[in-house]
């Protein structure tokens, strides 16, 4: 009984995050003693390359477009994860995943886990963050079949193997009722739930014409920016941004917080990255304590040196 | 319009989590409750503002036992009309799910909201598990709403931006930021709630099909290492060669 990935393509091509599903699905498919397919609906281009990180056939289901309805997707899934013997369904934990991994589990009759951090192990028990991020539950599935999502930033991608043969799966395609009429992404940088470097600002910057020194970090590190709640709440920045219990919770490798006090709400969706930096002119400021590296000292005279630092060390290297 | 509103309740953000000593349980010793922010400030009230808008009604619908009824309560003074609490224990995300379908399918709603995500076990799963089994078009992560006859355009948050599309009634639909702004309720609306129906009704059958074996602490932080203020490169340097993360 194989484990079938869901690798997403919405814009044409193959994501980011469809490559770590393969990885993890390929995790997945080693600890269950089978092997990892993946799935792909429409155009998706650089569908081949998911065999090098572990798919070991993947097949495509054609559409007219790429039109996005769950009810239609979850169809698809199902139906392939059938026809192929597939009892293990793994998606990204993305808007997409989320959309599809709760119908695909009821039209599976299979238990449901998501945004998981770890292969399953025992039979099939699975570890995942819950209240946000003040503690970890392992799942135990005890139905036939699974349905996972997988977290993102946790399963990194690495390309080894070959290419893939791409087959095309024949599954009827039903009628949608969700007619998708715009999309629309900020090119060039990366969104916040998949990103490796955050910086990150707060209140402590005392109004949004001061940002420009932390879009610069943002920039030559590379890193895409966030912000806590109050700063998005009176608009400095966009609420896209908003990091924290009830915003985006992110994972990175690194997430340096600028201005930021660390209240247990804003702690709750960034205190599983890798590394936390903090800038705070307050040494008894709470993010402190949930930090890995500190620097107590005015942000306007520390950060614009830190990005000093930081362009000598980018030519350098 | 005949709008459904799921609300779960969790624990209040402040809250400090505790497992029980054999890590197999959330000790809620001491915990205080609230209606799960996403459900509250964003579904309920955008379901609020569209029955304002064109008339109808706005049921709450939660699954918990007696005691949760603080929360739907509250609910009810924000302006839902009425509730219906199955008397049970929300014990994982099928089962409440099951609960909304086999309550919803012979109602006829046009809309049925529910947060995004739920603050404790933050599973986005409800909404999903739901509009399958109602069989019905789901709409995740809406951060805009707006209904023209049985015709909704939303739009939706998705990775770096946002999608917009159209679908007819009836439809599920997940609520995120932005969808609508918080209401408090006023002491006019606390009184109306008192006397306003929560139906009580029993729960259908469901089994649990992945349930939690055990829980764990977060790694605990080994201690900020300081950095001289005046030393940038001394923290570029640290990142670089000791946490390696850039
Ligand atoms: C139900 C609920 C949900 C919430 N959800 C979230 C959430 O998801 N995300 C979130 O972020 N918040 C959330 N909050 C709000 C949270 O409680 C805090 O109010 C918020 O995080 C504070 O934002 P801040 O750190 O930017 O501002 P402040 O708390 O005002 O902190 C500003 C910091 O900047 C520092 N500072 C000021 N000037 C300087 C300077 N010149 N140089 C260096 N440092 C300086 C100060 O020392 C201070 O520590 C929530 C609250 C509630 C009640």
């Amino acid at each position: 009984m194989a484990v079938l990935v869901y690798a997403e393509s919405l814009t044409g091509s193959i994501k980011k995050s469809a490559l770590e599903a393969v990885t993890y699905g390929k995790l997945a498919a080693d600890a269950l003693g089978t092997e990892c397919i993946a799935l792909t609906i429409g155009k998706a281009d650089g569908a081949a390359s998911l065999g090098q990180y572990g798919a070991s056939k993947v097949y495509n289901v054609s559409t007219a477009d790429n039109n996005f309805d769950s009810q239609v997707y979850a169809a698809v899934v199902a139906d392939a994860a059938q026809k192929l013997g597939a009892d293990t369904v793994v998606f990204s934990h993305s808007s997409t995943g989320k959309s599809l991994a709760g119908r695909v589990a009821i039209r599976l009759e299979a238990g449901l886990v998501t945004s998981v951090l770890t292969a399953p192990t025992n039979g099939f028990e699975v570890k995942k963050g819950v209240f946000s991020g003040k503690g970890f539950a392992t799942y135990s599935i005890s139905s036939a079949n699974r349905v996972v999502t997988i977290a993102p930033n946790t399963f990194r991608p690495n390309a080894s193997g070959s290419d893939a043969t791409v087959e095309t799966l024949d599954v009827a395609v039903p009628a949608g009722r969700v007619k998708v009429t715009g999309q629309a992404t900020v090119d060039g940088v990366v969104p916040l739930p998949e990103a490796e470097l955050v910086v990150s600002a707060g209140r402590g910057m005392k109004g949004p014409e001061n940002w420009g020194m932390i879009e610069e970090m943002a920039t030559i590190l590379g890193a895409t920016t966030a912000c806590s709640r109050p700063v998005a709440d009176i608009d400095w920045r966009p609420h896209h941004e908003h990091v924290g219990q009830t915003g985006v919770a992110i994972r990175p490798n690194l997430y340096i917080a600028v201005g930021i006090s660390g209240a247990i709400q804003h702690l709750a969706g960034v205190n599983q990255s890798k590394v936390i930096v903090v800038i705070n002119k307050d040494p008894e400021a709470p993010f402190f304590k949930a930090a890995d590296y500190g620097v107590v000292g005015d942000l306007f005279d520390v950060v614009p040196r830190l990005n000093e630092a930081l362009k000598k060390f980018k030519a350098n290297n | 319009m005949k709008l459904l509103v799921c609300v779960s309740q969790t624990p209040d953000t402040t809250t400090k989590v505790k497992f029980s000593a054999d890590n197999t349980a959330f000790d809620t010793n001491g915990v205080q409750y609230i209606m799960n922010p996403y459900d509250e400030w964003y579904a309920l009230v955008r379901a609020l503002e569209l029955k304002e808008q064109l008339g109808g009604s706005v049921t709450l619908f939660h699954v918990g036992p007696k005691e949760n009824e603080t929360v739907i309560r509250k609910g009810l003074a924000i302006g839902a009309d009425s509730a219906v609490r199955v008397d049970a224990v929300a014990s994982s995300a099928t089962f409440v799910a099951k609960q909304v379908a086999a309550y919803a399918k012979a109602e006829n709603f046009d809309v049925v909201f529910m947060g995004k995500e739920t603050i404790d076990y933050n599973g986005s799963e409800v909404p999903a598990l739901t509009a399958e089994l109602l069989d019905m078009p789901f709409i995740s992560y809406a951060n805009n709403l707006k209904m023209e006859g049985n015709s909704a355009t939303l739009s939706r948050e998705i990775e770096g931006g946002k999608e917009t599309m159209e679908v007819d009634t009836p439809f599920v639909v997940s609520c995120a930021k932005d969808m609508a702004e918080q209401r408090i309720p006023n002491m006019r609306g606390i009184m109306m709630a008192k006397r306003k129906p929560i139906n009580v009704i029993a729960a259908v059958a469901a089994e649990d099909l992945a349930t939690i074996v055990r829980y764990d602490y977060p790694p605990e932080k080994t201690g900020v290492k300081l950095i001289d203020p005046e030393n940038m490169d001394e923290l570029v340097n640290l990142l670089h060669n000791e946490a390696k993360v850039i």
